[in-house]
This record gives C-alpha cells, sequence and structure tokens, in this order.
C-alpha cells in the first residue's frame, strides 16, 4: 500500500496523519494486508456473511417516555457549551 | 500481606455477611495493599477515593448482595458512575462517567465495594497492555514482562491482591490472554450472556464485558450477579440465567472433552504444551473422556478478526470528534476540528486499527476484504457447531507462549498474532475461560483455554472447577510482589 492510498483512507477515518505516520502505516497495512489476503484462497461456496455471532432479532419495547441522561449531564463532559448547548466551531462559511 | 487478602471473593461476601469481618477492614486491607505495590505494579488508572465510605455504608446497611462488602476493581472503558471512564487514551482522559454501565450497578447492588479503575491497551486495543497511553503495567509474576492485554490491569490487580474480582472486556482474547499470563481466571461470556450498556464499544459484534477472579467460584459468583437480559441493550439475550455456583461438581464422569489435534503437539513452546498435556491427563484421571475434534478454519480467524474488529472499530470511534466530550483541539472549522482532535487524542495501534477499518469497507474493498472475512466467519462458527456435537468444551492453550518481556515485541503483526487461540470463540460467540495449570521454569503462569457452546457457561464453569480442584497444588503461588 502507498503513502497516498493512506492518505486517502486517512481522509475517509478524520485522521490528521504527520509525514512519519504516513509512511509508518503505509509499511504497516501492507504487511497486514498481505496476511489478510491469505482469505482469498479460502473456499466460500455456500456461505452466507456472518455479521452478528447470535439469532437474535430486534427487540421491541412500547414507546413510552422514560427517566434518562438529562441536558445538563450531557453536556457535562463537552470542551465546550453554552446555555445547555454544545458549542461547535462554524461548520458553513 | 494481611491475612484477608488471601481468601477469596466468596470467603469473603461469607464472613461479611456473617458478621465476622467488616466491609470496612477488608476494603482497608485492599487499599493498604494496593497503596504499597501500585508503584511496581501499575494496575490502576485511578483509586476511588470514596472506596472506605462506600464499605462503611455496607456495614450499616444491607448486606445480604452475593457481593457485599468485596472490592471490585473496574476496566477503565467501562462506566462508574462519577468516576472517569479514559479508554487509556488522550482523546478520553477527562472524562467523567454521567451513570454506572448495567454491569457496575449490578455489582453495586450486590454489594461491591469499587476500588478503582484499571489499566488497558487504548480503547482495548492490543495484547500486552503496553498500547495504554496513560501507564505501563507489569506482570506481578515478573515485574520486567507485560500482564497481557487488553485487560492487563484488571487482570495484574486480581494477580497481586489489590482486588478480589475485576471486570474487563474481551473483543478477541482481551480477558482470557491476560488472565493466562497473570495466573488468574479471566472468562468471557457468551455473546448476549452480558449487558454491554456503559461498556465504550470497540467491535460490536464482538464485545462482551466478564470477570477476572483468583477462584472459578468466584467468576461463578460473579457471573451470577453479572448475567441476564438489559432493555438497554438490543443484543442482550431474554434467556433464564442457572444458579452457576449451584452448577459446580468436583468430577468430570460423563463429561466429553475435545482436543484439537496439532495446537498442542506443534506448539513451539514445550512448556506450555507440556502444561496442557498433563491439564488433559487430569481431566481423564477425573473421569472425563477425551476426544479429537477439528477447527480446520480456525486458522483463518486471527485474519478475519483483524478485518471484522477493525471495520467496527472504525465506525464505532468515528464518535470521538471533539464536539460532545473528550479532547477538543482547537481548528478555525469544524471539519478541521475534526481531523486535528483525532490525529492528536488517538495512540498509534488505534489509529492503524481505524485506518484499516476504513479501508477494508471502503469502496473497491469492501468485498475482498469485509465480506470476504464475513464469509469465512461463518465456517468457523459451523466448524464449532460440528466440534460440539461430539464434546462438551474444547481446551487448548489460551496463548502460545506465556508473558512476554517488555518491549519484545514491536511488530504490530506479530503482537496480533498472541490472540490466535482465543480469536475463533469471540467471533462465534461462544463462552470461553482461560484456567491457571501451572508455571513454567521462571515461574510465569500458564493457562488452559477451555471453550463451551454459547450460553454453556454452567458447564464451562462445572468443568473448570473440577479441574481447578484437581491441580490445586500446583497452581496455588503467591506472586512475589503481593
Amino acid at each position: 500500500m502507498d503513502e497516498a492510498t493512506v492518505r486517502h483512507v486517512a481522509r475517509l477515518a478524520r485522521l490528521e496523519l504527520t509525514d512519519a505516520e504516513a509512511k509508518r502505516f503505509a509499511a504497516d497495512m501492507t504487511r497486514i494486508t498481505e496476511y489478510v489476503s491469505a482469505l482469498a484462497n479460502v473456499n466460500v461456496q455456500g456461505a452466507e456473511m456472518t455479521v452478528h455471532p447470535v439469532a437474535e432479532r430486534n427487540q421491541w419495547r412500547q414507546d413510552e417516555p422514560a427517566p434518562g441522561v438529562g441536558r445538563e449531564q450531557a453536556v457535562a463532559n463537552a470542551p465546550e457549551s453554552e446555555q445547555n448547548f454544545f458549542k461547535v466551531p462554524p461548520v458553513i462559511e | 500481606m494481611h491475612e484477608l487478602l488471601k481468601l477469596d471473593a466468596t470467603e469473603v461476601a461469607r464472613r461479611v455477611k456473617a458478621g465476622d469481618v467488616t466491609a470496612v477492614a477488608v476494603t482497608r486491607a485492599v487499599l493498604d495493599h494496593a497503596r504499597a505495590t501500585e508503584g511496581r505494579v501499575g494496575a490502576y488508572l485511578h483509586v476511588n477515593e470514596h472506596a472506605l465510605e462506600h464499605a462503611a455504608a455496607i456495614d450499616k446497611g444491607d448486606k445480604s448482595g452475593a457481593l457485599a462488602g468485596v472490592p471490585v476493581a473496574i476496566k477503565d472503558n467501562i462506566h462508574v458512575a462519577g468516576q472517569q471512564t479514559s479508554c487509556a487514551s488522550r482523546i478520553l482522559e477527562s472524562f467523567v462517567a454521567p451513570q454506572d454501565a448495567t454491569v457496575t450497578a449490578r455489582l453495586r447492588a450486590a454489594g461491591a465495594v469499587f476500588v478503582g479503575k484499571t489499566n488497558l491497551d487504548e480503547f482495548a486495543m492490543g495484547s500486552s497492555c503496553e498500547n495504554s497511553a496513560l501507564k505501563q503495567t507489569r506482570n506481578p509474576f515478573n515485574l520486567a514482562h507485560v500482564p497481557g492485554g487488553s485487560s492487563g490491569g484488571s487482570a495484574a490487580c486480581v494477580a497481586a491482591r489489590s482486588a478480589y474480582l475485576s471486570l474487563g472486556s474481551d473483543t478477541g482474547g482481551s480477558i482470557r490472554l491476560p488472565a493466562s499470563f497473570c495466573g488468574v481466571v479471566g472468562l468471557k461470556p457468551s455473546y448476549g450472556r452480558v449487558s454491554r450498556y456503559g461498556l465504550v464499544a470497540f467491535a460490536s459484534s464482538l464485545d462482551q464485558v466478564g470477570p477476572f477472579s483468583r477462584s472459578v467460584r468466584d467468576a461463578a459468583l460473579c457471573m451470577n450477579v453479572l448475567s441476564g437480559h438489559d432493555d438497554h441493550d438490543g443484543t442482550s439475550a431474554r434467556r433464564p440465567v442457572p444458579d452457576y455456583t449451584a452448577a459446580l461438581r468436583s468430577d468430570l464422569k460423563g463429561v466429553k472433552v475435545g482436543v484439537v489435534p496439532g495446537y498442542i503437539e506443534q506448539l513451539p513452546n514445550r512448556e506450555v504444551a507440556d502444561a496442557c498435556t498433563r491439564a488433559i491427563e487430569a481431566m481423564r484421571a477425573l473421569g472425563a473422556q477425551v476426544v479429537e475434534v477439528k477447527l480446520p478454519n480456525a486458522d483463518h480467524g486471527i485474519a478475519v478478526y483483524y478485518v471484522v474488529a477493525s471495520a467496527e472499530a472504525s465506525s464505532n470511534l468515528a464518535r470521538f470528534d471533539g464536539v460532545r466530550y473528550g479532547l477538543r483541539e482547537p481548528a478555525a472549522s469544524g471539519i478541521e476540528q475534526y481531523f486535528r482532535t483525532r490525529g492528536a487524542g488517538f495512540g498509534p495501534e488505534v489509529k492503524r486499527r481505524i485506518m484499516l477499518g476504513t479501508y477494508a469497507l471502503s469502496a473497491g474493498h469492501w468485498e475482498e476484504f469485509y465480506g470476504r472475512a464475513a464469509r469465512v466467519r461463518t465456517l468457523i462458527l459451523r466448524d464449532f457447531d460440528r466440534a460440539f456435537e461430539g464434546c462438551d468444551v474444547i481446551v487448548g492453550p489460551c496463548a502460545p507462549f506465556p508473558a512476554f518481556k517488555a518491549g519484545e515485541i514491536s511488530d504490530p503483526l506479530s503482537m496480533y498474532l498472541c490472540d490466535v487461540f482465543t480469536i475463533p470463540a469471540s467471533l462465534a460467540g461462544l463462552c470461553a475461560l482461560s484456567l491457571p495449570i501451572g508455571f513454567d521454569a521462571s515461574g510465569l503462569p500458564i493457562g488452559l483455554h477451555v471453550q463451551a457452546p454459547a450460553f454453556a457457561e454452567d458447564s464451562l464453569l462445572s468443568i473448570s472447577h473440577a479441574l481447578e480442584g484437581a491441580l490445586k497444588q500446583q497452581v496455588d503461588r503467591m506472586p512475589k510482589i503481593a
């Protein structure tokens, strides 16, 4: 995997990488994806995807209000808040 | 060391209930001991300054809970109301949990006393605990060695006698591997058996919370408290919870023990192999029938796991963006803030997994990586279904070697290979535990991996209890640090 691919994936993942990190991850991910590529040789004919280990179905309950985390608690860990709202830098110019 | 620290949780709870000892006395013994040993072991990220008040409240109030007055430690990726949940990451270093996780609330209701929060590989990603961004934890049996990971602090504190029980989380082996390295019992419950509400998610189709303990009966006692349905976790199972302590037995008559040919014979570390062989002989002597079982696709476990777990992690960790909690790196725009916060807040292994997972799910690579891994995962599930038609449990080594030296493994792929024996059970949602079965010549613990079908915790614990009784002489050893 080349550094350009690493930069592309980092953009998708919203990760700022230093040059040294990009270089290191290019080498690491090349080795790891090579190792993982061995799965291409496994015969998976007739095997559905397992995305979840148990056959539990969606669980439903009545849509009734119940106490939850209040607004004050919800913003208690926020880096910045005002009047119980999360405060963020401008998103739209 | 205080005499009380030589007891297990079951005996401590019995004495507290009977009024033979106070919760305050037990808690003080643990805190004093932790103070004396933590400088060298480093299991805790945070010690609860209210533990003694909490213990005093139990002495004055209700002592009927199953864990009345028992000091327990909680991995620092599980919420305890009012205490930090750092996940051993810079990005969450300042986070304070607004409420209890369901497992914590259950322990609290059972009378447990919270001693503190324990160290882990950042976001539970690692096999040695060295990926913690906040602290290095050492193995109580040899301080130059790692405790294993990711729940290294939770394993080390129980081994060092700085807690009677602890909680960890296990995604691919993060309870069982450190249990094996630290010579304690570590159980990963079946997927759905224990609520994950209040556990910081890593890989949601794999994560489970489970106990570390000094005895199998303590693990059973703790599982009685932890297990059961929770409305807050849509994956938690609506199944009855048996009394795990009542199911414990002392012989193995009529039990079929499965062994995978090659797992022990081909192990490069002969001391681990010999310890496993002796344990299997001990099971035979207790009346068990040993049968061969095949898991032809288990060899693909690591490749499947690092695709599936990383894919799920890349999605779960998207929530750490500097908006609602945790670190925020100032930036001119919202988008730039995401990049800078995540770049500064996550450590190298977490970034590597996010990158790998994002790649495996990205356009053009999805079918080749994620799709393929999810299909091979089905083959691994089918292998186990077939194998358990002929046996009650499957046993083998928990780790290919005993605890290695800190700094000894620096290559990420080599580190991933530590989990070769524990990953398949995670992919299949089974229950499994590591049971201490002896030591190598240098005095490092060796663990046996015991795996049972999903929701067969009763037979898993019962069979392990019988073997534990037979091996007691070889296994009962206090680390020097204690």
